[in-house]
């Protein structure tokens, strides 16, 4: 079939679909959490009792994690509108209302697509949508992502129509142009590393696309798979027409089963019809794509590592050069890029490198993708340009913090990345800027903390992390972020030295240098920045053995405020799993410190109204023994 | 028993003498067998023509493979940033006291089994356990024991099966 055809029945497709009322619902891996699968079983059965006709579709996700599970119904010539957080139960209300009748149930929406007297927001105003651009994300959550002429019914394909046409070396020069920047994090240029492996010698030659993304708290790769395959997919075509490949691999975690089935259904569909496989679209150039499975390993990450897993061996980082674009999979030149490096190529070659460079700043083109999660009001996934600043991100995007705290800091990159401050809010997020701070781009994952997160525990946290993940195979890595977690093991549980920062420091500088791979070299950034932009805390575990933010375990006690103890109250004695809380009927409770475990259940029964259960550090200000049983009780509530 | 076996034979005839199939080999095994038996491994190295400890090695590497059974309720919980930050570790520490099992562990009922995992990309749930593959958002320690008890009730022993 030539392109064309292809094309005009993606488009009657979508022309016929647009012609009816249809309901979206996001079903990526966050909304089905959510309940999404109920809510389209919902839509079903209601409308199949009241002989309703309306097509309900899986789409991905649109980015708003917090909204899920997240409806959208179109009806023609009416208003498009988006529905947030609905469940099962609150279906029948939307059928009746706005399938059946004319009432867009505005109540339950979080605004529309048009403008609209009745005063429910305009979606492209929301303060999110304002500071968005979405390039990589732009179909997310709007199409089907099992369908493959939704895509292309939305401009998918076209530009490896475009590409088809053009020479190899012209792509090459058009991505270089670009200024496109690998997006798995250490930012290299993705047109140089094309060049060298269209240059390097050799007749056979390998596109990987890695997708093994294994930061804990970042899942934007997933979410395009999920949501836009076709997007990765023509991303790597072009790549392989430009580097001279025939046979492509991704290799995804074997712990996304829904983007792996995702994919799997975009790949045949795409050789159906004639757009992946022998001869694409006419033009005599044939590609494969195949799915490897990878078993969870954060390592693998790294590009000669994933190779030496996709060999089957352990995933061990190798020496380089020889570099991969000269010799990668089973020897041959491969060119390895992240899911966003390849989802970006259909926009540079379709809409001209001109658009792309017009976005972002100096030395990091086009726009960056974030995962927001933490203690902010609107966790989810977002989309800006290149440039723009932490306090946008945070206040305007993300909603701010959540219960009125305080933003403290925020951690970029997961674990290879740092831990800024709140005085680096207007820092212009990209490549360089955060490399400066300590930080670096890594996944894009971002975690806000507020005043209630210990920067220590939060370094060790990652520090643990690292030590479970590292590979082994250099000793500064094995063996240096385990002594840097058995410090930062000491600090958190009051056992450490002043002196013991000094060695930090050193320590983790030494572990930098004395890695061959960007985990080894990137695991202390957690604990260098915390110590440039934390110490104090530091020092307030060390010098007062107190924790400020009352997190760590063996600094903090809990405590029950004698006077705001409501005595007739026994929620706290019954729930202790320790049996650690003394205090009869009438009695003021008292915990015996000895027995407590430091669970924190009774924190979080004591009731609203009292409040009486709070931490104390350090533990030598806990109040000596107050009140007991032997005083009488003075009545209760 | 015997089915089993010749599941494991047709996994292993399909790859037979691909080194480079040892990571599918393997994940086809444990979504076959739960876990990765001893004597299959065995079986996958002869089969692939390579040394035991090659696949050992491989097995041991990789977070995702298990070389113990998993309990009927398998409990996972998710140890990422955001559940970190969340309390996450107040949940494993209740899991762990509710069921008495440490990370890792199978009971010797084989009805629990307990495993921390890195992320499973909830995190706006943080944090989150999930039990027999049901996701439990914002958990807390106070509603581990709840959640647990449509668990605990014990249906009659089926059949035994092994490998």
């Amino acid at each position: 079939m030539i392109f064309q055809e292809i094309k005009n029945r993606a488009t009657s497709q979508r022309e016929f679909l647009e012609g009816k009322t249809h309901i979206l619902v996001g079903t990526a891996t966050c909304g089905r959490a959510a309940g999404a699968l109920d809510v389209i079983e919902a839509f079903k059965n209601e409308l199949s009792r009241r002989d309703l006709e309306a097509p309900v579709i899986e789409v991905g996700c649109i980015g708003l994690c917090y909204a899920e599970p997240l409806v959208i119904i179109s009806k023609p010539e009416s208003l498009h509108v988006v529905y947030h957080n609905i469940t099962p139960e609150l279906v029948t209300r939307l059928v009746e209302g706005y399938i059946l009748g004319d009432d867009p149930c505005l109540e339950l929406a979080l605004g529309t697509f048009e403008t609209d007297e009745r005063g429910a927001p305009y979606i492209p105003e929301l303060s999110r949508f304002e500071h968005e651009l979405r390039l990589i994300f732009r179909r997310c959550g709007y199409i089907n992502p099992e369908n493959i002429y939704d895509y292309i019914a939305n401009g998918g394909f076209s530009a490896l129509e475009k590409a088809l046409r053009m020479s190899p070396e012209q792509i090459i020069e058009e991505i270089k142009k670009s200024g496109l920047r690998g997006r798995g994090g250490a930012g290299f240029y993705a047109g140089v590393k094309w060049e060298g492996c269209r240059q390097a010698p050799g007749k056979t030659k390998y596109v990987i696309c890695n997708a093994d993304e294994g930061d804990p708290g970042a899942f934007m790769d997933r979410v395009i798979l999920e949501s836009d395959p076709q997007e990765v997919i023509e991303g790597m075509i072009i790549a392989g027409y430009a580097i001279g490949a025939q046979q492509g691999y991704i290799y995804v975690r074997a712990e996304y089963p829904l983007a792996i089935e995702r994919i799997r259904n975009a790949l045949r569909q795409a050789e159906e019809i004639g757009i992946l496989g022998d001869n694409i679209l006419g033009s005599g150039f044939c590609f494969h794509i195949g799915i490897t499975e990878g078993a969870g390993a954060f390592v693998s990450g790294e590009a000669t590592a994933l190779v030496a897993a996709m060999e089957g061996k352990r995933s061990e980082p190798r020496v380089r050069p020889p570099r991969l674009t000269e010799s990668g999979l089973w020897g041959c030149p491969t060119l390895l890029n992240n899911v966003k490096t390849f989802a970006y190529v259909p926009f540079i070659i379709g809409n001209g490198k001109e658009r792309f460079v017009s976005i972002g700043t100096e030395h990091s083109k086009g726009t960056a993708v974030f995962t927001l999660a933490g203690k902010i009001q609107y966790p989810g996934l977002t989309e800006v340009p290149m440039g723009t600043t932490l306090r946008k991100v945070v206040f305007d995007i993300a909603g701010g913090m959540r219960n009125e705290k305080k933003f403290k800091a925020v951690q970029i990159g997961g674990p290879s990345g740092g831990c800024l401050p709140e005085n680096l809010l207007d820092l212009p997020i990209d490549f360089d800027s955060l490399h400066e701070a300590g930080s670096m781009m890594g996944s894009g994952g971002m975690i806000f903390m507020d005043e209630g997160d210990c920067a220590v525990d939060t370094a060790r946290f990652f520090l643990d992390f690292t030590t479970k993940e590292s590979c082994g195979k250099c000793t500064m890595c094995r063996m240096g972020t385990l002594q840097l977690l058995s410090i930062l093991d000491d600090i958190t549980t009051g056992k450490a030295k002043l002196e013991d920062l000094d060695l930090l420091q050193r320590l983790s500088e030494d572990i930098k240098m004395g890695s061959l791979c960007g985990l080894g070299r990137s695991a202390p950034n957690p604990v260098l920045t915390t110590l440039r932009y934390f110490g104090e805390e530091y020092r307030a575990h060390i010098l007062e053995k107190r924790c400020p933010a009352l997190v760590c375990k063996d600094l903090t006690a809990y405590y029950i405020l004698p006077e705001k103890c409501d005595r007739a109250c026994e929620h706290c004695i019954l729930v202790c799993p320790t049996e650690a809380i003394k205090g009869g009927k009438g009695e003021i409770k008292v915990i015996n410190q000895e027995k407590c475990s430091k669970c924190g259940t009774c924190l979080e029964v004591c009731p609203h109204e009292y409040n009486a259960v709070v931490k104390i550090s350090p533990i030598s200000k806990l109040p000596s023994s107050p009140i007991n049983q032997d005083i009488p009780a003075q009545g209760g509530k | 028993m015997t089915e089993k076996k010749e599941q494991l034979s047709h996994i292993l005839e399909r790859h037979r003498g691909e080194r480079n199939g040892l990571i599918p080999v393997l994940l086809e095994i444990q979504k076959e067998f739960g876990y990765l038996p001893k004597e299959a491994m065995l079986k996958v190295a002869e089969c692939l023509g390579m040394k035991p400890v090659e696949v050992w090695g491989v097995a041991t590497f990789f977070n995702h493979f298990r070389l113990t059974p998993l309990g009927k309720n398998h409990v996972k919980v998710c140890m990422g940033t955001a559940c970190h930050l969340a309390g996450g570790r107040l949940v494993l520490e209740a899991l762990q006291r509710e069921l008495n099992l440490k990370v890792g562990e199978t009971s010797s009922d084989g009805e629990f089994s307990l495993e921390r995992v890195a992320c499973i990309g909830c995190c706006m749930l943080a944090p989150v356990a999930v039990i027999k593959d049901k996701i439990y958002p914002k958990m807390s320690p106070f509603k581990v024991e709840e959640s647990l008890i449509p668990y605990h009730q014990k249906e009659p022993a089926p059949p035994e099966k092994d490998c």
